[in-house]
């Protein structure tokens, strides 16, 4: 058994309010000069050998359903024991 | 009569409001459920507001791939008058009938009021009713109403008119106050507002949200 992550983020121009209360509440709790955005992690466990096409499927599934690229990038990656 | 179709997704809250809408504006009402691709042959599609699918990874994402959508989309693409109110707005945007997406409100609050809406063209099925440039308003609830485009989408966008209505008093940091699109064939409209809260002197404040439904109606009626 496999796992990939696949990473999404805001993208860097587009606003991201979650992160903005994020970054204020630290301030508030003494944590300075820390900015923070927030995005979304998927742990995928892949049953079978992880071939390119499979990690193709993955990308394929993240552009399709757990990205929205109108406003979200995402990253696809192997993750090793 | 023409029938409107209104689509129930598991977690949608105002299904009920809008079959009651299209009956009181003359239209048959016809519930729709989103795991059966079948329209019942419907005229139009009303895509309600709610939070389909308990907004579950993004407003609107997984409701964009139940069995319904797939009828929803081929329709729409052939013409069908589609409207996507609130939460029905995220799904036509995630299912890439209309440009665009929501992300959470500016000031992080769910907003829940009466909206002052200026209506940008009636070059649409569901605003041909109205005058262009014409004040309306409609009731607004949503916590992920923040319309956001890229320059190039915005420039085709205020390009080809299809900037349906602005907010008078942005409420929620859209994009160029931006409340509702539609597509390049002007019969899919999204917005945040809800039109079928505004039928009933009882509970509205404005009766702006019947035109919708009238809008459609004659639009219907002259293809006729």
């Amino acid at each position: 058994m496999s796992r990939v992550v696949v990473d999404v983020m805001p993208k860097p121009e587009i606003l991201d309010p979650q992160g903005k209360a994020i970054t204020g509440s630290l301030q508030r709790l003494g944590f300075e000069g820390l900015s923070v955005r927030q995005g979304k992690r998927f742990e995928i466990e892949v049953a079978g050998d992880l071939t390119e096409e499979r990690l193709d499927q993955i990308r394929d599934a993240a552009e399709k359903l757990l990205a929205n690229t109108v406003i979200e990038a995402f990253t696809v990656r192997v993750e090793e024991d | 009569m023409v029938r409107i179709g209104v689509v129930t997704f598991p977690g949608t809250l105002d299904d009920q409001d809008a079959l009651r809408a299209i009956r009181i504006c003359g239209a048959e009402p016809v519930g729709l459920w989103h795991a059966s691709d079948d329209l019942q042959g419907v005229d139009a599609v009303v895509l309600p507001g709610g939070f389909s699918y308990g907004d579950y990874l993004r407003c609107g994402a997984i409701a964009r791939f139940a069995p319904v959508m797939g009828q929803v989309i081929d329709q729409a693409r052939k013409g069908m008058p589609v409207l996507g109110i609130c939460n029905g707005f995220q799904v036509l945007c995630e299912s890439h009938l209309l440009p665009g997406a929501m992300i959470r409100n500016e000031h992080r609050k769910f907003v829940c009021r009466e909206q002052r809406l200026r209506v940008e063209t009636n070059d649409t099925t569901w605003t041909c009713a109205f005058a262009p440039g014409e004040e309306i308003s409609i009731v607004l609830k949503n916590g992920e109403g923040n319309y956001m485009c890229d320059d190039d989408t915005l420039k085709s966008l205020q390009d080809n008119n299809q900037i349906v209505f602005r907010y008078l008093g942005n409420p929620n940091g859209s994009r160029d106050d931006i409340a509702g699109v539609t597509n390049e064939g002007g019969n899919v409209v999204g917005l945040m507002p809800h039109p079928e809260h505004n039928v009933d002197e009882l509970i509205g404040t404005s009766l702006d949200g019947r035109r919708f439904f009238e809008s459609v109606l004659q639009f219907l009626s002259a293809r006729v």
